[in-house]
Parts: structure tokens; sequence; C-alpha cells
């Protein structure tokens, strides 16, 4: 009589001969992440990619009971909040891991910045990463206004009237972008399209690229780290890694489901275009610090308006990120490059004070 | 550059490749084309209409305030300043087309979202606002208000 391990190995055998389980189990098997003292870091990016399944399983979710139209969609995330068995822990945690998974996805960034590892041969791997950030605020700024709430409307409408300052193009992308010269349910339907079907789609595709990456090169060991010498520690990645990035996902979801618990995602009104803009409106934190930055540029410098001058500033600031493997080349040929550190030590000061001021400045002096 | 007829061997290979490239390029234009006039919206019907009459009486609107209004599908702020006298703006800033406001406490049409600030004449005075609001024409008919486009 065979046992069922049996039954189930000769099901693996079958499986293994037409699909080459092994090959994968092998990749698994030799898979190393060198151990050191900046080891720590590597789990960010799995942190990320836990948040984006996370987003994907609650954004499935929430499709079962949202209706995408200016009349409608209020009221559906009112019903899916106040009625629905649980809409609150779904939307709420859709809300908090949204904005926790951009967190992380700056750590990440940073940390892949000060410890170099976009060097070569990983610029792709970089270039991948940076695009995927902006995916993700583009996640941000389209699913923001699905609520259709007052402050989301005017956060969009504030949101698409900045591109319209792009000299050429920008009236033009702007009008594309609402579906109209002002944002109505229009906006609605295409931001809802882009918010779940484009989006995902072409973030599906350069996640797995990124990932590939990472698996191609292996994880990057800081040239700091390599100067010291010494003997190489690693560990494999499964499972011993592995089941550390699960912990940290655990305690990851454990968080999660305490913010949303404490810290319920908020409706407010239901939006009115015809309702002065109420007080204080915001836009969501990681773009607060380019918004404040507009706030404090004046009307005019030389013949530019503040805004495109503004604007300018970030697309180059944001093409010069891109650009980082390119640009910093004394990290691959094995040198310091403390100007690098200084300039990413400035951004991230840059990006923390003009936040807090967003948060702190007075709105009505 | 040598001109190959189409007799001979490799002109024939480049001749059908050159068939298959621009056959190819006329299909992905043939898909990209109808897509991309797909996505630019259609011009709305934008109100022609060069007046609209309120349904806000004259009485309704008390010195030092003002109301908005619908003219066409934009927004319209319809001022009574102090000294009683009725205006009206366009109410889409002139900075990123927020809604604007009236500020009763320092007399001036205001934009919450970024403080910006304009006076009775929708001039911009204060904050990022680069131009004044455009201006309608009032008039008062019996107990109708009447608000115009300038000519």
């Amino acid at each position: 009589m065979t046992t069922f391990k049996q039954r189930m190995g000769s099901v693996w055998e079958w499986l293994d001969d037409r699909l080459g389980l092994r090959a994968i189990g092998s990749i698994a098997e030799k898979k190393e992440v060198p151990v050191h003292r900046h080891t720590v870091w590597y789990y960010l990016g799995g942190m990320t990619l836990f948040l984006f399944l996370v987003q994907v399983v609650t954004g499935i979710l929430l499709l079962f009971y949202y209706r995408p139209s200016a009349e409608d969609a209020f009221e559906s995330v009112q019903f899916l909040m106040a009625e629905v068995e649980f809409g609150w822990l779904i939307r709420s945690i859709h809300a908090w891991s949204a904005n926790l998974m951009i967190f992380t996805a700056f750590l990440h960034m940073f940390s892949v910045a000060f410890l170099r590892a976009y060097r070569r041969p990983r610029e792709v791997t970089w270039i991948s990463g940076v695009v995927l950030l902006g995916l993700a605020m583009g996640f941000g700024f389209t699913g923001y206004l699905l609520p259709w709430n007052e402050l989301a409307y005017f956060a969009t409408r504030v949101g698409t009237q900045i591109m319209e300052a792009v000299p050429l193009v920008g009236g033009f992308m702007a009008t594309v972008l609402r579906g109209g010269s002002d944002v109505s349910g229009a906006t609605l339907t295409r931001f809802y399209a882009i918010h779940v079907a484009v989006l995902p789609m072409v973030a599906t595709f350069l996640l797995g690229l990124h990932l590939f990456m990472v698996q191609k090169h292996g994880m990057s060991v800081p040239p700091d780290v390599e100067r010291e010498g010494g003997a190489k520690r690693s560990m494999r990645f499964f499972p011993n890694f592995l089941l550390r990035d699960l912990v940290g996902w655990l305690i990851a979801l454990a968080i999660l489901a305490a913010l949303a618990a404490y810290f319920p995602a908020h409706l407010g009104e239901k939006a009115d275009p015809f309702a002065p803009a109420p007080i204080g409106i915001k836009p969501e934190w990681y773009f607060m610090f380019m918004f404040q930055t507009l706030k404090y540029l004046p009307a005019h410098i030389l013949w530019f308006e503040g805004e495109v001058v503004g604007i300018i500033g970030f697309t180059l600031a944001g093409l010069l990120l891109l650009l980082v493997p390119f640009l910093e080349k004394r990290s691959t040929r094995g040198e310091p490059s403390r100007l690098f550190t200084w300039i990413v030590v400035a951004a991230i000061v840059y990006i923390f004070v003009l936040t807090y001021l967003g948060y702190t400045a007075d709105p009505t002096v | 550059m040598v001109e190959r007829g189409p007799g001979s061997g490799t002109s024939r290979r480049g001749f059908i490749n050159w068939l298959l490239g621009t056959s190819f390029g006329g299909l992905v234009l043939a898909v990209l084309y109808p897509v991309g006039r797909y996505l630019i919206p259609p011009a709305a019907g934008e109100s022609a209409a060069a007046s609209v009459t309120l349904s806000i009486r004259p009485e309704d609107v008390a010195p030092n305030s003002a109301q908005i209004f619908k003219f066409g599908n934009q927004a319209g702020i319809l001022v009574r300043t102090p000294g009683g006298e009725l205006r009206a703006f366009s109410a889409a800033c002139s900075h990123l087309g927020c809604i604007v406001q009236y500020r009763d406490d320092v007399h001036h049409i205001w934009c919450a979202c970024h403080n910006g600030h304009f006076d009775l004449n929708g001039r911009n005075i204060e904050g990022p606002p680069p131009r004044p609001l455009d201006e309608f024409d009032v008039n008062v008919r019996g107990d109708e208000i009447v608000v115009s486009r300038g000519a």
C-alpha cells in the first residue's frame, strides 16, 4: 500500500518532469544574502513588496463595492464604511498600507543611495526602482480622488492645474488627464481606469523586472564593507533570510491592523464643484514638500510664473534621481564619494523641513 | 548611395524588409492614432451663453458678503461690497483654480488653497495668484440679478 507521502512524491515527480520545479528549487537554495553591519537595510525592499501585495488584495476587495461616478462614488464609499461588515477595515488598511508602502519605498531608495547599491551593474535595478516609486506616487494621486470628497476634489484640482503650468504641452496633458478643462465626473472615471488598470499593469511589469534584476545580480555589498575586506559572511536566502522577512511582514500587518483600528480612514464631505475651497486642503504627505515649495515661490521669478520654475526644478530633480548611477561614478571605481552622501542628506533634510512646514505653517496668514 | 533594382537578390530581401517594416509601422500608427484620439476628451459644450440670470435676489446678498453662483459650468462669485455695490468675478482663483471665498474680516476675496488675496476689484494683491480674477458685469433688473461677460 502506498503511503500518502509516496503518493505526493509521485505527484511532485510528475509536475517536476513538466515544469522543472527542481531548477527553481536549486535557484532558491543557491541564493545567498551577505551578512554585515548594513544587512538590516536589505529588508526594506521586501517590506515594500509585502505592502504592495496588501494593496493588491485590499484594492480588489474595494472594487466589489466601489462605483466610479461623480454621482455614486461618495455614497458607495459611505455605504462601504457604514454598512458593509469590515468595510471600514478594508478601506482603512488600503489607505494606511498605501502610506506605509510609499514611506518604506522612500527609505529603501535612500538606503540604496547611501549604500551605493545602484553602482554598476545595477543601473537598471535603480532606474526601475525610481520609476516604481513614481508609479506609487501616481497610485496615490489617482486613488486620493476616488472617494470624491471635498478635500480630494480640490487637491486634484490644484494638482492637475499645476501640470497646466508646464510650458507648451501642460494644458494639453492636463486636459487629457482630467478628461476636460475642469475636474469632473470624467476625471473620476479616468483616474479610476488609471488607478485600477493602467498603473497595476505597468507596475507589475516593472516590479517583475526589478525583482529579476535583484535575483540576477544578487545583493550588493556596500563599498566600505568591501574595502575593509575580511571574511565574507552570508546567510541562505531560503529559509534563513525569508523567515526573517516573514517576521517583518507579520509585524507590518499588526501595525496596519492597529493603525486601521485606531485611526480609520476619513471620508469627510462630498465634493461640490460650486463650493469655496475648504481651508487647509492638503495633498498626501509625500507631495507635501513639493506643494509647500510652490507656496513659497513668488508669483513671478524673472519672466516666468513661479509655478513654472518650481515644476521645472522638480522635473530636473526627478531626472537627476533617475540618472544617479550614471552621474556618480566614483563608487563604481571603488572610491569614496562624500559629495554624493551630502547631496542625499541635503535632499532628506529639505523634504523633512518642507513637510514639517507644510503641516505647521498657518494657512490663513 | 547605390540604387538597387528589384532584380538582385539582396534588394529583394531589402524590399521585403522595407515592406514588412512599413506595414508594421503603418499597423502601429493605425492602432495608436484612434487610441490617442480616443483618450483626448471631446470639446465640452461650453456654455456659449454670454449672460446668466441668477436665482439669488439682490436683497439676499448683504453688504460685506458674497455668494457663489453657476455661470454655465463655471463658478462665479457675487460680492456686495461694504459700500453696497454688487460685483461679480470668476470664482476660479487665477493661481491654481480653487474656488475663492469672501473674507468679511479683511474685505478681500480670498483663496484658501494657497492664501491668495484679491481686492474687491478682483486685483491680485497678496500671495501667489499671478493675475486678477476675470470680472463680469452685474445688472440688477427689478429683483433679478443678471451677470454677463464683459464685451
